[in-house]
């Protein structure tokens, strides 16, 4: 019992991390219909950028208290990390608009192996390790067999998650740009026809999607400690997963896939293998892909001759 | 009247010149936000595993001035050819201005020439854009193809390229001597020769029956593992595994084929990409049966027809009494692998002309019109399939066979995204597209290895190897904007009325699956 408390909180904070991740998969499909398949990638840049930006913020400027440290990264991350998602819809997808079906999906390939080896030449090769964060716990049980704790960080983790959905949840209901954004998902040639700009709409949802990936970036170096340059495409194929299960194109569904997927990583790994827990998450992809192609909150896609 | 034309022009060039500087301002701004910090800054553990930082500005500012400059040149030039002097003369200053920095034996004389020769290319550039007026017709490629000479070289290209290649282990033997060839034949012929396989056989797949696969490199990890266990377990030559890792691979693919029937587009690449995964996944954890990530080594080597290649008595150069070296095993190698891709072209060849090759292609173009006329889709989609699942347990039993050595990590998404971005490359469905794209693909990642000259400029740190899958991606994003139909921009229907004759890629289908 204890161990399965223990699991369900590690595997909550995991979720939220993918549920990050998951949001930009599920935008930019529902509004140009592609896997983003650098996505994965864009996030682990994010989180390069967060472990230089924390040395340098606390090496150089001699930043001491951590949670200043903290909120600076976070924001300095999202503005750095969403200027490069925009330059790779620029320079990558935009020009391919209107192409045939297959290209954005190889062009997108291309950038991720692009900046996957990017990151290997200019960091280097090696994990990057971040002295511990936020490494205080606290003890929920105690006498059992096993003591429940929850760590600082994983407070931290979804603390932070929940803020950053909030504002992302008004700023697509509430505000012209989440309004433009969901007339161009619903037809983007009539909100073209209505005076929408569609090109830039599509800019804007790319930068949101980085923004929250840059988040979970962050998020995944406090949680780890460590980061290397091969940590894009695992993640981004599970998020992806968590998108697909939610049902694509939905964001509550995002972030209820994200929090799935995480739990069963973690329990698969307690319970039965942790060899095999990636089998597991790309066994989730294909069962739901072939079972429930329209995921637990999407709407059903319907053919037309 | 001619000095107000004149004077507009004057305000047109210089408009155009503000506007060029204005974008080429924001590129370098962009380009600065972009570098800092994951360029100006690296991180490197030190021995007590504590990151320490290095500031790299120097990395930034060129960045930034490469960027900016490149954008003004291409704003500024409007021909192709003359992009193309300015980029090259912009790449000349940069080696200038990096040798200068980083080398320890770059003179003064060779620094200030190089950077001159770049001057003058943009020079050139510019000049090249004034004289020459902008044209609109046929490419190169596709004027040389309708001459006469080319089309000669066209209907008898197939026996010709053959030909060549046949010669090409012989020449290189006469040409290099031994040691010299065994680097071409291995590197160049060999493994593009492998991929080349591999592309026709996933041309199967996407290209005829139009059905999206990510996941390819599973079955030719399926060969390659079959191949290596059923030697070394049961002793079986490799004559008798060849047909036995096609089967079960051609296997493999049924089993994923069954499942993904009703899938379409991006969710069948994401399923056909996840079972790839799986299949990796379960070859690195599977110990017992596998090996695990330390793989399968002493895998019997090739032999001719049971004769060794072994420097020993009764071996091939024993046998044929000459001198003994390592390069008759490898040209035996080239010729298989020539062989099996010449057998999975032709197969593709005659399979396309029988009803199941047409119908391959009809769901390609459209998949509801060709179940209404009555054409069984479940078994269209598993012979595509199957058999090109087959193709790459082949290719994958050879590699077995050629390296003596297997394991996973030779079998990683990234060979599926280039077997597939070699498809792509090549022009879905067109067979010499796809050899073109592999000898383009691989072979130009091989000779990336010849550039070790570069070290002696830039220090011994420099390794031009560690680029390979960097331009790699980026030549995958450059290619789909430039030639998103793939090298060969016509195809040959395999039907046809009174006479044969080559139509746009356009117009051929991609298939949704």
């Amino acid at each position: 019992m204890e161990n399965f408390l223990q699991q369900l909180i590690n595997g909550v904070t995991l979720g939220s991390i993918y549920g990050l991740i998951a949001i930009g998969y599920t935008m930019v499909y529902g509004i140009i219909g592609m896997i983003n398949f650098a996505h994965g990638d864009v996030f682990m840049v994010s989180a390069f950028i967060a472990m230089l930006l924390f040395l340098a913020v606390t090496a150089f400027l001699g930043v001491s208290s951590l949670f200043l440290a903290f909120f600076i990264i976070l924001i300095a991350g999202m503005i750095l990390t969403s200027l490069w998602s925009w330059t790779i819809e620029r320079i990558a997808y935009r020009p391919l608009r209107g192409s045939f079906r297959l290209a954005p999906l190889i062009s997108a390939i291309g950038m991720s192996i692009f900046l996957a080896n990017f990151v290997q030449v200019v960091q280097g090769p090696r994990n990057k390790p971040l002295p511990p964060m936020f490494n205080q716990v606290i003890q929920l049980t105690s006498g059992g067999e096993f003591d429940v704790t929850l760590a600082y960080k994983q407070i931290v983790i979804v603390a932070v998650t929940v803020v950053l959905l909030a504002v992302f949840w008004f700023v697509v209901q509430k505000t012209p740009l989440g309004r433009a954004q969901r007339a161009c998902e619903q037809d983007r040639k009539m909100a073209a026809l209505l005076g929408i700009n569609v090109d830039r709409t599509i800019s804007i949802t790319f930068i949101i999607g980085a923004a929250l990936a840059s988040v979970a970036g962050v998020l995944y170096l406090v949680n780890y400690g460590v980061v290397s340059f091969s940590d894009g495409f695992i993640p981004g194929v599970k998020a992806f997963t968590a998108a697909v299960l939610g049902g694509i194109g939905s964001i509550p569904g995002a972030v209820l896939g994200g929090l799935l997927i995480g739990l069963v990583e973690v329990l698969w790994s307690a319970y039965v293998s942790s060899d095999y827990k990636n089998v597991a998450a790309f066994s989730i992809l294909i069962i739901a892909l072939i079972f429930m192609p329209s995921g637990l909150l999407g709407k059903p896609e319907i053919e037309k001759v | 009247m001619s000095a107000a034309v004149s004077e507009q022009k004057d305000d047109q060039a210089a408009g155009r010149m503000a506007k060029a500087l204005r974008e080429s301002a924001f590129a370098g701004l962009v380009t600065a936000g972009l570098s800092f910090p994951i360029l100006a800054l690296r991180a490197e553990p030190d021995i007590r595993n504590q990151l320490q930082l290095q500031p790299r500005w120097s990395w930034l500012v060129t960045a930034v001035l490469l960027v900016a400059s490149a954008r003004f040149l291409a704003l500024m030039l409007d021909t192709v050819r003359a992009r193309a002097l300015a980029a090259a003369g912009l790449l000349l200053c940069a080696f200038g201005f990096g040798s200068a920095w980083f080398s320890p034996l770059a003179t003064a004389s060779l620094i200030g020439g190089t950077i001159l020769a770049g001057l003058i290319c943009i020079g050139a550039g510019f000049f090249v854009d004034r004289s020459h007026i902008r044209k609109s017709g046929p490419g190169l490629l596709a004027r040389f193809a309708a001459s006469p000479a080319g089309q000669t070289l066209t209907s008898s290209g197939a026996w010709v390229g053959i030909g060549m290649l046949v010669a090409f282990p012989l020449v290189m033997l006469g040409w290099l001597g031994p040691a010299g060839s065994l680097k071409w034949i291995n590197n160049y012929g060999v493994q593009i020769l492998i991929f080349v396989m591999l592309g026709w056989g996933l041309n199967i797949v996407v290209g005829l029956a139009g059905l999206l696969d990510l996941g390819y490199v599973a079955f030719y990890a399926v060969g390659a593992y079959s191949y290596a266990l059923l030697a070394t377990t049961f002793g079986l030559s490799f004559w008798i595994c060849l047909p036995l890792a096609g089967i079960l691979a051609a296997f493999w693919g049924i089993m994923l084929g069954f499942p993904v029937l009703r899938l379409r587009g991006d969710y069948l690449a994401l399923v056909t990409l996840a079972f790839g995964e799986i299949i990796y996944l379960v070859l690195i954890n599977w110990v017992d049966l596998t090996n695990g990530e330390a793989g399968i080594s002493s895998i019997p080597r090739v032999t001719f027809f049971g004769v060794t290649f072994y420097d020993e008595k009764g071996g091939f150069s024993d046998l044929f009494g000459l001198p003994y070296s390592p390069i008759y095993r490898t040209i035996f190698l080239f010729y298989l692998i020539l062989f099996l891709a010449l057998l999975t072209n032709f197969a593709t060849l005659r399979l396309r002309r029988l009803p199941i090759g047409r119908a391959w292609e009809a769901l390609r173009e459209d998949e509801i019109a060709c179940r209404s006329l009555g054409i069984n889709t479940v078994n269209t989609k598993l012979t595509a399939f199957a058999l090109g699942a087959m193709f790459g347990g082949f290719a994958g039993s050879f590699f077995a066979v050629r390296q003596g050595f297997v394991s996973p990590n030779s079998f990683t998404f990234i060979e599926s995204a280039t077997i597939l971005s070699i498809v792509v490359l090549g022009g879905m469905g067109s067979q010499i597209g796809v050899a073109l794209a592999a000898v383009v693909m691989i072979g130009g990642t091989e000779l990336l290895r010849e550039l070790d000259f570069l070290k002696q400029l830039f220090g011994q740190g420099f390794d031009p190897t560690q680029y390979r899958m960097l331009i790699f991606g980026l030549a995958m994003v450059v290619m789909m904007i430039f030639r998103p139909r793939g090298f060969i921009s016509t195809r040959s229907p395999s039907i046809f009325l009174k006479e044969r004759k080559a139509v746009s890629s356009e117009f051929v289908g991609q298939g949704s699956g």
